[in-house]
């Protein structure tokens, strides 16, 4: 498939001019009116910076920082979370996010269309049929999901990081046991190796399929996956400095390259890719300058590793990942200060280290630079981040896995919200990857818009009614009255205190004194402090009492909405 | 206070169509409200209804004064009691505190109607719980997830916010100024109300300016979501435009920043004069829960904070009645006051007043009737700790007949936004209304309860009208003891008996109202 008509590619931030107007991007869906908001960066924005680098933050550790880690490292940090960090150390709750979770049990049938195996058993192992494949979809897309929800380290945020770097569309593979592949070997070296990584997704049937690497052989080589591989995938675009050369690797590398991945196909009963020799181009590929002119002689089934192999030994592959795990976990603006006081050391050490992204990540997050005041709410949340932050921070109860239907239905649903929000679990809008992350100058703006901004509220509003929003019979309901009671008494009964509690786990910095005199005015409307105490505990004398109750989760209802819909609560 | 200075970066919230609470889905598709605008079901009218909120519950004791009652006030209330020489006299029996000199002048000139003992039965001495029954207008002991005027908009605009603003309907249907977002307009869906969460997010929406942000990449990202926010505000161009087509001309208008309640009523008579077509402004106005020094620990009774407070509404009532006049528009406007509870009759030990239960209401505009609806308040020689004013009007029945009078809406409407029929108050006057009778006698004819005090049993007469007649009887805090009768009486002199053998000793109210006459007795048991 050729996607060179509409992509937009991420240039080098650095190098790259601003080459690329900012014209309208080709949304996955067509939401009416706008699709980029007028208000966006027109030019990348030069704002003050920080010049502290890596060295290990040593600076105060409590709720604030430990706010700022986890928000950055999961999709919304409960309040236990936050507490329990806040408790540890630095270093303690980075080996605690950096530990992989153990393998989740794999997505199930909860559809009667799929009669391959009973409801609740899984279907990754069965024969594809075109008829199941929408219903294992949307099961392997909620299963995916849900993993996201439930998780507690850094595997999720990395897990998508990766899926928006190494990008399968489900949608065009069109066999979701081959999706579930995909998504399993990504999730297994979420915090794993990622030239592994790219080894094996490489030659995952879901990639062979997406990027045709099944249609290249010797006499007709496809370039599609060897173009991504380089352009996106591994050292990067750089700027075009001859004919056909973008400084980081040449059209002739592209060339070598589809030669090396030639003979490769998936094979969907063994849901694997496979080699064929006779397929294989068998000649010397010669690389460019950019590669130190190498050649790669033949090596039959094992060359693409060596092709792997020499696209990591080049530098530029590190710092283009580091690039974006920057842009990821930090801010989208790397200046020239940035790029040598974080993004080289740390591609350096990536390179160093055999590229083991942990200890990256691990020097990323736990440096001065990362917890600089610059770097703090900086970030616009994505649609997951808002979504899954929304139902973790308020604890919404969910459905457990007794009712995988239930589980599932609510999944499916937050699917439809965040794609709705214009995140597609699954289904980034092409292989470059959502262009939050790529495309500049908007970046992370390209996320609000004022179509999506209002389509984030109507999740959060819904929630916050005196009815939730019911699927398959499951009511997902927001319980601010459980939410306070579970504070300390002393806590909730203040309604500064209570205001307080709810700001430090939702608000990503603190707010001013004006805005926290509104947040009380909402509480209390025209009212004094003693009022709320006095409510509250006539609420808890009386815990039964629907009107006292209602009195009570009325107004945190209200103070809840206030803040949800303020600005700051799309940041992170 | 400088509050809200972020409020207007707010997102502007429609929610999900599927909630509608309990209300059938089907009724609000797109389609209907496509087809309701097309066949203009919605009446058409250019009138305004102004509902202004006193936050925390009002003293209404202090604010109309019974003039003959004044032997019972200062025994319950000596320390805050107005001096009786300073009362604003309205009538020989009835005045107000000496801090609404502005709407003692606007009653003079008949455009202040003050309803007496508001409230309803078994009275909630919450505030959270208080307001919800006040806003949502349903039966104390019921919840109701909707605001009464929000069900009233919902009838006439179905499907809202789907489809709207549109050609027919470009303006918001309701607007809340100030820092509360009104529970009286919420619909089943969604807030019907536009809102203008403070007066300066007002003026930076005329202006397109957001509020100021650090110049860090956190501040830079704040100004962008905020300025996404403001442009999400889909009725920013209707308010801008109404803004541009009027100024306010009062010269009575306080300062900026004085008299927060005047500051939003003086957006809402611009936007009025400016030819915005929204039927419901709610404004408010907090303090009221006045529990301890309500006056000065030293000093008049007159002065201090109830005082100041009753001196704004006084001020802010006066310079919108002028400000509509000098605009033209005064005769498309008309407003009510109301606060979640009154305050007891017996006030504390510490200058102020605890949580109470019925209290009078203001009801202003050239088109209200300028009188006294109702009896004074009858204080008991010894009020108790416990003591409350009784109701004599149901909230419902003030919002019912406005909406009758006002908007045109049918009896059958009504019992459907209120769950049931309650009966007419001629708040508004005669002539004003579409299709009402004059407001006739006010009070029960021959209505006694005899003996009283009672011992064991007493006899209630009264002549009836041929309608549907209510006789209640309370206790003193409010609480519906007894319904002696809840339906149609013949013409002529009734005779009902009231056993109070099961009563403890106490001060009791008995209740008779038929249609718009209402009359209470004090009643005492022995």
């Amino acid at each position: 498939m050729d996607r060179r008509a509409f992509l937009r590619k991420p240039a080098s931030a650095l190098t790259a001019p601003a080459a690329v107007p900012a014209g309208p991007l080709v949304p996955q869906t067509d939401p009416p009116g706008e699709t980029l908001s007028p208000y966006a960066n027109k030019t990348l924005p030069v704002l003050p910076r920080t010049n502290a680098g890596l060295a290990a933050y040593a600076g105060p550790w409590g709720t604030a920082q430990a706010a700022h880690l986890l928000r950055r490292c999961l999709f919304g940090p409960t309040r236990a979370q936050l507490a329990a960090a806040a408790s540890s150390t630095l270093s303690q709750v980075l080996t605690t996010l950096l530990t992989a979770p153990a393998t989740p049990a794999p997505p199930v049938n909860v559809s009667a269309t799929d009669t391959s195996v009973a409801i609740g058993q899984t279907w990754v192992t069965q024969a594809f049929d075109q008829n199941f494949e929408g219903v294992r979809r949307s099961a392997l897309r909620a299963w995916w999901l849900g993993q996201l929800l439930q998780g507690s380290t850094l595997q999720g945020k990395m897990w998508l990081f990766w899926h928006n770097h190494f990008v399968v569309e489900l949608a065009d593979i069109n066999d979701a046991r081959y999706g579930y592949h995909y998504a399993e070997l990504l999730r297994g070296q979420a915090l794993g190796n990622v030239k592994q990584l790219c080894k094996d997704v490489t030659v995952a049937p879901a990639m062979l399929r997406y990027l045709n690497g099944n249609q290249s052989t010797a006499t007709a080589p496809n370039e599609n996956y060897g173009r991504e591989l380089l352009e996106l995938f591994t050292v990067g675009k750089g700027p075009l400095i001859g004919t056909g050369n973008y400084t980081n690797y040449t059209e002739a590398d592209v060339q070598a390259a589809a030669k090396v991945l030639t003979g490769w196909r998936d094979n969907a009963t063994t849901i694997a890719g496979y080699y064929t020799a006779s397929r294989h181009d068998t000649t010397v590929k010669q690389f460019s300058g950019a590669f130190q002119n190498q050649a790669i002689p033949n090596g039959g089934d094992q060359e693409y590793k060596t092709l792997v192999d020499m696209i990591f030994g080049q530098a530029e592959t590190a710092r283009h990942l580091v690039r974006k795990l920057y842009r990821w976990f930090v801010y989208y603006v790397i200046d020239a200060t940035t790029e040598q006081n974080i993004i080289q050391p740390l591609a350096t050490q990536l390179q160093q280290n055999g590229y083991n992204i942990g200890p990256v990540l691990r020097t990323l997050l736990a440096s001065e630079h990362f917890f600089d005041a610059v770097n703090v709410g900086c970030y616009i949340k994505s649609p997951l981040d808002f979504s899954l932050g929304l139902l973790r921070q308020l604890e919404v109860a969910q459905p457990t896995s007794a009712n995988v239907a239930q589980q599932y239905a609510v999944w499916d649903y937050f699917n439809g919200l965040t794609n709705l929000q214009q995140q597609y679990l699954g289904d980034p809008p092409n292989v470059a990857g959502w262009p939050a992350y790529w495309q500049t100058p908007q970046f992370n703006e390209l996320w609000i818009n004022a179509v999506t901004l209002p389509r984030r509220t109507q999740v959060s509003d819904a929630l916050l009614t005196s009815t939730g929003v019911t699927r398959s019979g499951f009511q997902l309901i927001v319980d601010p009255v459980a939410w306070a009671q579970s504070l300390p008494a002393a806590t909730a009964q203040d309604p500064n205190l209570l205001i307080q509690a709810f700001v430090d786990v939702l608000m990503p910095f603190a707010l001013t004194t004006s805005q926290l005199a509104y947040l009380n005015d909402t509480l209390l409307p025209g009212l004094p402090d003693f009022e709320w105490t006095d409510e509250w505990n006539q609420y808890l004398a009386a815990p039964t009492n629907t009107a006292k109750k209602n009195a009570v989760a009325t107004k945190l209802r209200a103070l809840l909405k206030a803040m949800l819909s303020q600005a700051e609560y799309q940041l992170s | 206070m400088k509050r809200r200075e972020f409020i207007q970066t707010a997102a502007a919230g429609a929610v999900l169509p599927v909630l509608l609470n309990g209300f059938p889905v089907a009724a609000y598709g797109q389609e209907n409200a496509v087809l309701a605008a097309l066949v203009n079901t919605s009446i058409q009218t250019d009138r305004v209804l102004v509902l202004v909120q006193l936050n925390g519950g009002n003293d209404g004791l202090n604010m109309v004064i019974p003039l003959d009652q004044y032997s019972g006030l200062m025994t319950a209330r000596p320390d805050i009691a107005i001096p009786q020489a300073q009362v604003l006299p309205l009538t020989t029996l009835t005045g107000l505190h000496p801090a609404m000199t502005g709407v003692k002048s606007l009653y003079d000139n008949g455009k202040i109607g003050v309803v007496q003992s508001v409230g309803y039965p078994n009275p909630n001495f919450s505030h959270f719980r208080a307001t919800d029954i006040w806003t949502s207008a349903s039966d104390s002991n019921v919840t109701w997830n909707t605001g009464w005027a929000g069900r009233y908009l919902d009838g006439e605009f179905p499907g809202f916010p789907t489809g709207y603003p549109s050609t027919q309907n470009p303006d918001p249907l309701a607007i809340t100024v100030g820092s509360v977002v009104s529970n009286c307009v919420q619909g089943p869906a969604v807030n019907m109300g536009m809102a203008i969460a403070s007066t300066s997010s007002f003026y930076q929406l005329l202006t397109g300016t957001v509020d100021t942000a650090p110049n860090t990449p956190a501040g830079h990202e704040l100004t962008f979501i905020r300025q996404v926010v403001q442009q999400t505000q889909v009725y920013t161009t209707a308010i801008q435009r109404a803004a541009r087509a009027a100024s306010n001309l009062s010269p009575m208008w306080p300062t900026a920043g004085q008299n927060a309640l005047a500051d939003q009523l003086k957006i809402v008579a611009q936007l009025i004069a400016g030819g915005l077509q929204t039927r419901i402004y709610c404004v408010n106005l907090g303090g009221f829960d006045t529990h301890a020094l309500q006056v000065p620990a030293t000093g008049s009774t007159a002065t201090g904070t109830h005082a100041t407070l009753l001196g704004k509404v006084s001020q802010a009532v006066e310079a919108f009645q002028d400000d509509l006049r000098r605009l033209g528009v005064q005769d498309r406007v008309v407003g009510l006051t109301f606060s979640e509870f009154g305050r007891r009759i017996k006030a504390n030990s510490g200058k102020g007043t605890d949580h109470g239960a019925a209290a009078p209401l203001l009801v202003f505009g050239t088109s209200v009737n300028p009188r006294i609806h109702g009896q004074n308040v009858q204080v008991p020689a010894n009020a108790g700790v416990n003591d409350n004013v009784p109701m004599q009007y149901d909230f419902r029945s003030v919002y019912a007949s406005i909406l009758q009078d006002w908007f045109s809406v049918p009896a059958a409407t009504l019992s459907a936004l209120f769950g049931r029929a309650f009966p007419y108050v001629p708040v508004l006057r005669a002539g004003v209304a579409t299709g009402t009778t004059a407001a006739a006698d006010v009070n029960v004819p021959n209505f006694s309860v005899y003996p009283n005090p009672v011992r064991e049993r007493a006899t209630i007469t009264f002549d009836a009208d041929g309608g549907h007649v209510q006789v209640l009887l309370f206790d003193g805090t409010g609480r519906e003891i007894s319904r002696l009768a809840d339906r149609a009486l013949p013409r002529g002199p009734q005779q009902l008996p009231l056993d109070a053998t099961a009563l403890a000793a106490g001060t009791y109210y008995c209740h008779v109202q038929e249609g718009s006459r209402l009359s209470t007795r004090l009643v005492v048991v022995e």
